[in-house]
């Protein structure tokens, strides 16, 4: 310690390190571009090379079209294989999981929104503490547990129609399955179904941050606003709402993507009609047609890159 | 956002907030009483009878133990390589400023922004155009892919909360690189890599569409329930399944959760 001392009273410019980690430390120091460098290049091979190169992989191949005589992929530039998306039953299919994906991210909105809002306001120490492990609990749990759990909930001899005939409201669930289009035999295999589910999964992914955004809201903008004389509604509506609009977008890329892409959930709670996911999944496994699953999952990744840039632009990233 | 201590939640609010909690609840709480029911055939409620015969059953298939063991090997390797590619890239974006910055971050967020199901057709496609067979190495390279983004976001967000000035204060000091990074910055991002660690590992025990475009013939446990789930076999076995699954990925949330809890992700929880 005290060699060290006056070494370094005596020059104020330390020796030369020696050792292999020495001059590869003083190297760094000198040319940080080159850490830099090093450090990138693992990750970006990675991503950059293998995740980034299937994507454009997997593009390319939207760009061809199957021979429908022998069933093999012809490899020739052609926008056939785009027009296909645009008959009325693949039509149909995005017609479909783009409405069920706008239901699922309004419905999470609104079931979010309390949650997230007596979290941000009014929970305090452990509260705040369980609010938080009760949103991350369900979030991380299993993806397939849960869903098992909702095809326990909604079967026909399940909980719910235990719940509703315990309490003589059976006329009711009947009612609502009697409904063409988004009815069935059981909620287990309807659309109805499939929504609760979708919602369910995905809620955490809005409250978080909704959550984070009304953090950031001062107590007293509410209070002031009070002051003024705006009913709670008003307040809500003008002040608490377009301050965590950026964090309801930002949730709600989650719930929309989400939606969009899942094959999982509409497989084994809902009706026979195919969401897009469950299309990509046939189309390339089955039926063989590589071409037109590619230019199918086009379409989420088109989609999400509108809706990305529209929050960006509302300021949706600055509350992720 | 904080409030005088005096103002109190209207009751609405408290219902609505309740619900909600309730709502993310109730369906896995329900998983445990179905694990003891003596209902074989179907998913009848209330159950007939409990019993807790099926724990038994389900510890003595086979074909539940190699899911299992496969899911424990997958997670830990793709755990590990997106513990050093997430904090290369973190320490990266957050120390220095550079061309391309913000593209990284994006970079990083796509896997895992993107549907699971492009991430796997994907990797599918490309494995296939490359003439790789399907194996446990094609699993771990599809999950490692979108495990790096937990890990870089927790330690982006720990370099953000530890100063620069530490740093450049010991190598005035006369620390080389090495040791201020073992002395310094590892303590620092030490349990923020641990939660992410963690966080990563459950993603990836949990993970299932993308497993199911990379796998080949072995099945993950989330591939076996799935199977499960489509054509079920012995429902009272998948429910116990179901059950202990529930059970060991709270564990490594809990714990992540008391690592980080000091500032990075519940801001102001503290007085």
């Amino acid at each position: 310690m005290t060699m060290l001392g006056m070494e370094t009273q005596r020059t104020s410019i330390l020796p030369r390190r020696g050792g292999l980690a020495g001059a590869l430390s003083d190297t760094f120091w000198r040319h940080p571009k080159l850490l830099l460098f090093l450090m990138l290049t693992p990750p970006l091979l990675w991503l950059g090379i293998i995740y980034i190169g299937s994507l454009i992989a997997l593009l390319l191949q939207s760009f061809f079209s199957i021979d429908e005589f022998s069933g093999m992929v012809s490899y020739e530039f052609t926008l056939a294989t785009y027009a296909q998306l645009l008959s009325p039953a693949n039509f149909d299919i995005i017609l479909r999981t783009l409405l069920m994906a706008t239901l699922v991210t309004i419905a999470s909105a609104f079931i979010a929104f309390p949650i997230a809002y007596y979290a941000a306001r009014y929970a305090q120490g452990k509260w705040k503490a369980l609010f938080y492990l009760g949103v991350m609990l369900p979030l991380w749990s299993s993806y397939l547990v849960k869903i098992y759990a909702w095809k326990l909930i909604l079967a026909k001899e399940g909980i719910v129609t235990w719940f509703f005939a315990k309490f003589h409201m059976a006329w009711l669930l009947d009612g609502l399955l009697a409904l063409p289009i988004i009815g069935g035999n059981s909620l287990s295999v309807s659309y109805l179904g499939t929504f609760i589910v979708f919602v369910y999964i995905w809620l955490p992914y809005m409250i978080l941050p909704t959550q984070a955004a009304l953090e950031r809201v001062a107590g007293n903008l509410v209070e002031a606003s009070a002051d003024l004389g705006a009913t709670p509604r008003q307040t809500f509506r003008t002040v608490l709402f377009p301050l965590a609009l950026p964090g309801i977008i930002a949730g709600s890329i989650f719930t929309f993507s989400l939606t969009l892409g899942d094959y999982i959930i509409p497989q084994i709670i809902g009706s026979s009609r195919l969401f897009i996911g469950q299309a990509v999944y046939a189309l390339q496994g089955t039926a063989g047609n590589v071409p037109l699953a590619a230019a199918f999952s086009v379409v989420p990744i088109v989609i999400m890159g509108i809706y990305l840039w529209l929050a960006k632009r509302m300021g949706a990233f600055d509350a992720l | 956002m904080r409030s005088d201590r005096g103002s109190r939640a209207p009751l609405s609010l408290k219902i609505a907030a309740a619900f909600g909690l309730l709502f993310l609840h109730l369906p896995i709480l329900l998983i445990f009483v179905y694990a003891f029911t003596t209902e074989e055939k179907s998913y009848q409620w209330p159950p007939p009878g409990l019993t807790l015969k099926w724990f038994g059953i389900a510890w003595n298939r086979p074909d539940v133990w190699a899911a299992l063991g496969l899911s424990v090997q997958v997670a830990c390797i793709a755990t590990a390589i997106a513990l050093v590619l997430g904090t290369l890239c973190a320490a990266a974006v957050s120390q220095t400023r550079f061309f391309g910055r913000e593209a990284i971050s994006l970079l990083v967020i796509l896997p895992i922004a993107l549907p699971g199901i492009i991430t796997g057709i994907a990797l599918r496609s490309a494995f296939s155009l490359m003439d790789v067979p399907f194996s446990v190495w094609t699993i771990v390279l599809g999950h490692a892919t979108f495990c790096v983004v937990v890990v870089y976001n927790n330690a982006v967000a720990r370099f953000r909360r530890t100063s620069g000035s530490l740093i450049e204060a010991s190598m005035d000091l006369g620390a080389d690189g090495f040791q201020t990074f073992r002395h310094i910055i590892l303590p620092n991002i030490g349990t923020a890599l641990l939660a992410g660690g963690m966080l990563a590992f459950a993603l990836s025990f949990d993970e299932v569409i993308v497993t199911t475009f990379t796998g080949g013939q072995q099945s993950t446990l989330p591939i076996w329930m799935l199977e499960e789930l489509i054509r079920p076999r012995q429902r009272p076995v998948t429910n116990v399944v179901a059950m202990i699954v529930v059970i060991v990925t709270f564990l490594p949330i809990l714990a992540a959760y008391y690592l980080t809890r000091d500032g990075d992700q519940i801001a102001g929880s503290d007085k």
